[in-house]
């Protein structure tokens, strides 16, 4: 079996948020980028898959600039057996989706693995799209998945409940919460092998950009928070209900 | 032209997050001159059409549901893309929840359209910009959509309702199955609880891991009920099993935009806060008054949660029996 695992080159979660040029441009100063959560949880499960089905060889791959290269190094330190960095700027998600189409295209793939939604944009819009420029099926936001090798029983958390379902292969899928418990750390050894596992640069195949970022706002900052005397317990709901008009 | 909305209905029932929708849909219809038709899967309940009607709706585009074998991204997906085309629609909208999130960018790339997930606020026209929560809800973005056709989801709880009352029509339409969508079947649905969703309610009251442990949730339950909203917690809670997955909120579980967020004994993390810092309202309580959590409070008492909780729910009793 092989699979296809989508790491995004994303800012670590403590970074604090900064715009430059009138706020048009991300200010990448002081940034440590990592492998995005939820991929990071899709590679640590396919990997104990690995471990469970006997042989699935992970494919690593990420649309971006060279900058990327050490986020993937680092999904090849966690357990991917190789990597492909699609060498282009990845502003739009249909022209993102679209590399990672032509790369499944490009060998034989099982899986398609991507996270449940990145931490920049936050689009939570890959796998549908993957799944529909392939005509694959896809499950996003799967909370856990088995699978003997041939066929994998995913589950699915919606409004309505959790889902069972089962698929075939190939599937595009995106991992959500529980796909995997704790995130794989890469260890010493991992680090070494790593240096000398393949990372291919591939060019960028022609994809029209459908959406633009104008612009950013921070959030505005809030007042100074009120503090109530813990033994003035109704002036809290007073406010509650006649300033903030919240109750 | 006109604009369609997803709107999705629970046994045959619409929630409010559907009137919202339809608020929302008909305001940009009303930007660009159109009308706004809805989109739903399975038969409604008797006056359910009408409710729709009064957020402005003057269509309603039934599918059966027994066409598909449960849910399919690609199936549901399909026939949206070819409702809208039917429909002539530069607009598609969906919720940004689960169902919003698997089939948005499916229909996006069947009507070569631009998508824009987790929209905070009405678009303005030309150019076509969406403004959308992004880095997790420390910023935002305004996203320009070039493409003829726009797809959006819009976040929860962002929009406000607008009664508008108008005279709907109703239309069935059948639904279009992909040859491979069968290679994913739904065989089980465990339903989810009856109680409030985390997603649906207006008010929550959350905790975190200085509660100590599950024995101590009663309190937090009671105050959520008083409120009639409903509870969640922090990630160690829910990681703990001292809670259900399903109430995690921040970066990495469910990102939430309440009136009222009341936090009990959270510290307030980065990644917690990403979550939650498009509520409304904010209340915090927590022992240590240099938590971070109060930078991004309204509300706040320094205290300990098994001394305050308890005098706040009589309090709120008091209140709620006195209004
Ligand atoms: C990649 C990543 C993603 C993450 N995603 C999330 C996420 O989605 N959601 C999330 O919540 N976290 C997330 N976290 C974890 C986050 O960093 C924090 O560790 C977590 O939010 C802390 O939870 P807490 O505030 O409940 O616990 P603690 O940090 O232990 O804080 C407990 C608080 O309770 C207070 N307290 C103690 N006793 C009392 C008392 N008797 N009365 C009142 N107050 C009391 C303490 O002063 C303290 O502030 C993530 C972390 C990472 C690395
Ligand atoms: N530039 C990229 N390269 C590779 N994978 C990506 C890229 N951007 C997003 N993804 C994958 O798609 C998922 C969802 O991203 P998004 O739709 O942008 O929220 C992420 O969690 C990644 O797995």
């Amino acid at each position: 079996m092989k699979a296809l695992i989508c790491i995004g080159h994303v800012p670590d979660t403590t970074s604090k948020i900064r715009f430059t040029d009138d706020n048009t441009q991300f200010d990448k100063t002081d940034i440590q980028y990592i492998v995005g959560p939820y991929e990071e949880l899709g590679l640590t499960r396919l990997l104990e898959l690995k471990a469970e089905i006997g042989s699935l060889h992970i494919t690593a791959v990420n649309v971006g600039l060279p900058e990327a290269d050490a986020t993937l190094r680092k999904a090849l330190a966690i357990g991917a057996d190789d990597a492909i960095r699609v060498d282009a700027d990845p502003k739009d998600a249909m022209f993102t989706a679209k590399q990672i189409a032509a790369v499944y295209k490009s060998g034989t793939y099982d899986i398609i693995v991507t996270g449940k939604e990145s931490i920049d944009y936050n689009g939570g819009q890959m796998a549908g799209m993957v799944g529909e420029l392939l005509d694959l099926p896809s499950v996003s936001g799967v909370s856990k998945i088995t699978s003997d090798g041939s066929k994998a029983t995913l589950e699915r958390e919606t409004d309505g409940g959790t889902e069972t379902i089962e698929a075939t292969f190939p599937i595009v899928i995106s991992a959500g919460k529980g796909f995997a418990i704790e995130p794989k750390i890469p260890n010493m050894r991992g680090i070494m092998q790593a240096r000398r596992k393949k990372l291919t640069v591939i060019p960028a195949v022609e994809q029209a950009e459908k959406t633009k970022t104008s612009k950013h706002y921070l959030p505005e900052a809030k007042a100074a928070c009120k503090l109530v005397a813990p033994d003035n317990i109704n002036e809290l709901v007073r406010l509650l209900h006649e300033e903030a008009k919240a109750i | 032209m006109s604009v369609l909305v997803y709107t999705e209905n629970w046994n045959g029932a619409f929630k409010k997050s559907a009137f919202e929708l339809a608020s929302y849909a008909k305001a940009t219809a009303a930007l660009l001159n159109s009308s706004a038709i809805a989109v739903t899967v399975g038969k409604l309940a008797d006056g359910e059409l009408e409710k729709l009607a009064n957020y402005g709706i003057e269509k309603m585009i039934t599918i059966d549901e027994a066409a598909f074998s449960g849910f399919s991204a690609q199936a549901y997906g399909a026939t949206v893309a070819k409702v809208a085309i039917a429909q002539n629609a530069e607009v598609v909208i969906f919720g940004n929840n689960p169902t919003g999130e698997a089939i948005a960018p499916r229909v996006a790339v069947r009507l070569d359209a631009g998508l824009a997930t987790g929209a905070m606020q009405l678009p303005t026209n030309a150019p076509f910009t969406v403004r959308k929560r992004a880095y997790s809800g420390k910023a935002f973005a305004d996203f320009v959509i070039e493409s003829a056709v726009k797809v959006i989801t819009l976040t929860q709880n962002s929009f406000k309702l607008i009664e508008q009352p108008v005279a709907i029509s109703e239309e069935n339409f059948d639904a279009e199955i992909p040859a491979n969508a069968g290679a994913v079947k739904v065989t089980d649905l465990v339903k989810a609880s009856e109680k409030l969703s985390v997603n649906d309610a207006e008010i929550l009251v959350s905790a975190g891991r200085g509660l100590k442990g599950p024995e101590n949730w009663g309190m937090i339950e009671e105050m959520a009920d008083i409120l009639g909203g409903t509870t969640c917690c922090s990630r160690p809670v829910s990681d703990l099993d001292w809670r259900p997955h399903s109430e995690h909120v921040g970066q990495t579980g469910k990102v939430v935009a309440p009136n009222l967020y009341i936090a009990v004994g959270i510290s307030g993390a980065i990644q917690h806060l990403a979550g939650v810092n498009s509520s409304k309202v904010i209340v915090v309580i927590n022992t240590d008054a240099d938590a971070p959590f109060f930078e991004a409070a309204d509300y706040g008492i320094v205290g300990d949660a098994f001394d305050v909780v308890p005098k706040l729910n009589e309090a709120l009793k008091a209140f709620k029996a006195n209004s």
